[in-house]
C-alpha cells in the first residue's frame, strides 16, 4: 500500500476489509438448486458481489459475507430463493 | 516579461484562474461574484481556458463537481459568494477532509436576510472550521498573486487541503486598478501541472472516503491541523520565491505596515486592512506611534506573529464579522493567541457590517478614542449616542 505525506480518507479494495459481514445477518437467503433456472438475476443484483457463479452458470451463496439483505430472493423470478430467520430450527 | 492589465478584482481573479491552467471549473453565478464566472467563461470561448466548464444548477453542486474532478486528479478552480458559500457548507468540510487542493475565490458579501449585496466578512468567517485555509486580499494585484500563490499551496505534497481567497464585494471585485501579469511560462514554471499524490482511476481502483473507525477519523482531523501549522511555514516560503521571481511582497501572514516602533497596532483585515493604511499615515503626522497587521491569512490563524506584536504595543482589532453571543471572530482570536503570552491590551470594534462604509477617518476616531482611554473592551462603531 502507498505511504503519502497526508493522512487520506481513501482505501484500497480488500475482500473482508471490514470483517465477516456475514454476521450482520438476520434473514438468511436459502437457494434450492432444483428450481433454479440459471437466469444470474440473483448474481447480477447482489450488491455485496456474495452470489458465487460457477462454470455452468449455476451458483452458490459466499455466507461468509452476505449480509442478507433479501435483494436476490426478491429478484428471484422462480422463487428458488427465500429468506429464512437465522437459528431457525431445521 | 510582465504586462499591466486594468480591470476589476472579479476579473483579474478570472485571469488568474485561467492562468493557473486548472482542467475543471465548476461554477454558478452569484453577486458579486457573476463577473468573476463569466469572465472564466469567456476565456472559455476565446480558447485561453482549455479546460472543462462545468455548468451546474447550484453551488452545492459546484463544490460536489470540483470534488469529483480533483479526486480524478486535476486541478480545479471555482468561485462564490455570501448564500453561494453557505450552501457548498457540507461539500467544503467534505473537500478539506478528503484533502482535496481545490482552489476558490470567495467574495465577502452579507448574508442576509434583510437581502443586501455589499461587502461583509460573516459568510467566509462562518466558514472557518471546514479545513479550509483562508487568504483576505486588500487589492487586485494580491487578488492576482494570491489565486496563483494558492495553487502551490494547496497541491503541495504535505498540505493537500482547499485555499478559499476572500475579498470584500464591490470595493474590490467590481473595482478596477491596474495588476501585473506574468507570462504564462513564468507562471507554468511556478505551478506546474498538478500531480496528485491519489486519484479515482479505474485501472487502479480504490475507495475513496469510505467508513472509518473513530480512531482513524481522529487521526484525519489531526493530520488536517498539522497540515495547517505546516501551512505558516510553506506560505512564508512561498511568498519569499514570489518576491524572487516577480519582484511582489504583500506580507507573509501578516502585513506589517509601521509597527517597529508602534504602541498601538491595528489589527483588521481585507479592506479595512488597505484603508487602516491611510489613517496609519494620517495619524504618524500628527505624531502617533501607531501600525498596522493587516492580517493576509485568518486559517491557518497567525497566532504567534500576533504575540509578537503584543510584546510592543497594544492592539486595536477591527471586524467585519460577528460571532453572534461573543463578538468579532479576529479580537476573540487574538486575545486566545495572546492568553499567557503576552500583557497587551486588546481593544475590539465591530464595523461595516452590512457594507456600510468604514473609512480612514472612522478608522482614526476608533484609534484615537483607544489612545484617549475612552474606549470599551470591545464596542460597536457608530452607535456611541444611543444606537441609530
Amino acid at each position: 500500500m502507498k505511504k503519502y505525506n497526508v493522512v487520506t480518507t481513501i482505501s484500497y479494495p480488500t475482500k473482508g476489509a471490514m470483517g465477516k459481514t456475514g454476521n450482520w445477518r438476520v434473514f438468511k437467503p436459502v437457494l434450492d438448486k432444483n428450481k433454479c433456472v440459471k437466469c444470474l438475476r440473483c448474481w447480477v443484483y447482489c450488491p455485496e458481489a456474495t452470489i458465487i457463479r460457477n462454470k455452468d452458470d449455476s451458483v452458490d451463496i459466499d455466507y461468509e459475507y452476505c449480509k442478507g439483505c433479501g435483494i436476490c430472493a426478491d429478484v428471484c423470478k422462480v422463487g428458488a430463493i427465500v429468506m429464512e430467520r437465522e437459528g431457525k430450527r431445521e | 516579461m510582465s504586462s499591466v492589465m486594468i480591470d476589476t478584482g472579479n476579473y483579474i481573479a478570472a485571469k488568474a484562474a485561467v492562468m493557473a491552467r486548472p482542467d475543471v471549473v465548476a461554477a454558478y453565478p452569484i453577486t458579486p461574484q457573476t463577473t468573476l464566472v463569466e469572465g472564466i467563461a469567456n476565456y472559455r470561448d476565446t480558447g485561453e481556458f482549455k479546460g472543462e466548464y462545468i455548468c451546474v444548477e447550484s453551488e452545492h453542486s459546484a463544490m460536489s463537481a470540483c470534488i469529483g474532478a480533483s479526486a480524478a486528479g486535476v486541478r480545479t478552480f471555482t468561485g462564490t459568494s455570501s448564500h453561494g458559500l453557505l450552501l457548498m457548507h457540507e461539500m467544503l468540510h467534505w473537500a478539506a477532509l478528503a484533502r482535496l487542493p481545490i482552489v476558490m475565490c470567495n467574495i465577502n458579501r452579507v448574508v442576509g436576510p434583510g437581502w443586501n449585496i455589499w461587502a461583509d466578512e460573516n459568510d467566509s468567517v462562518s466558514q472557518r472550521d471546514t479545513g479550509w485555509i483562508q487568504f483576505y486580499c486588500s487589492s487586485n494585484q494580491e487578488i492576482f498573486d494570491t489565486v496563483i500563490q494558492a495553487f502551490k499551496l494547496a497541491e503541495h505534497e504535505k498540505i493537500s487541503l482547499p485555499v478559499m481567497i476572500s475579498y470584500n464585494a464591490f470595493i474590490l471585485s467590481h473595482t478596477s486598478m491596474p495588476v501585473y501579469i506574468p507570462e504564462q511560462e513564468e507562471v507554468d514554471d511556478f505551478i506546474p501541472k498538478r500531480k496528485p499524490l491519489w486519484k479515482l482511476d479505474v485501472d487502479n481502483p480504490i475507495t475513496f472516503g469510505n467508513i472509518i473507525l473513530p480512531h482513524e477519523y481522529e487521526k484525519v482531523r489531526r493530520d488536517m491541523q498539522n497540515a495547517q501549522e505546516y501551512a505558516k511555514k510553506l506560505i512564508v516560503e512561498i511568498n519569499r520565491d514570489w518576491e524572487r521571481r516577480f519582484g511582489r511582497y504583500h506580507g507573509d501572514l501578516l502585513d506589517l505596515y509601521k509597527c517597529d516602533d508602534a504602541e498601538y497596532i491595528l489589527v483588521a483585515m481585507g479592506a479595512i486592512g488597505s484603508e487602516s493604511k491611510v489613517t496609519v499615515d494620517n495619524m504618524r503626522k500628527e505624531g502617533y506611534k501607531i501600525g498596522l497587521a493587516r492580517l493576509r491569512v485568518f486559517r491557518p490563524f497567525p497566532g504567534e506573529e500576533i504575540v509578537k506584536l503584543g510584546d510592543k504595543a497594544d492592539l486595536i482589532v477591527i471586524d467585519r464579522n460577528v460571532s453572534i453571543g461573543l463578538g468579532g471572530a479576529v479580537f476573540n482570536e487574538v486575545k486566545a493567541s495572546l492568553y499567557g503570552k503576552s500583557d497587551a491590551k486588546v481593544y475590539g470594534y465591530i464595523a461595516g457590517l452590512g457594507g456600510k462604509d468604514v473609512t480612514y477617518g472612522d478608522i482614526e476616531k476608533m484609534c484615537k478614542k483607544v489612545v484617549d482611554g475612552k474606549a470599551k473592551h470591545m464596542e460597536w462603531y457608530g452607535f456611541e449616542k444611543g444606537g441609530v
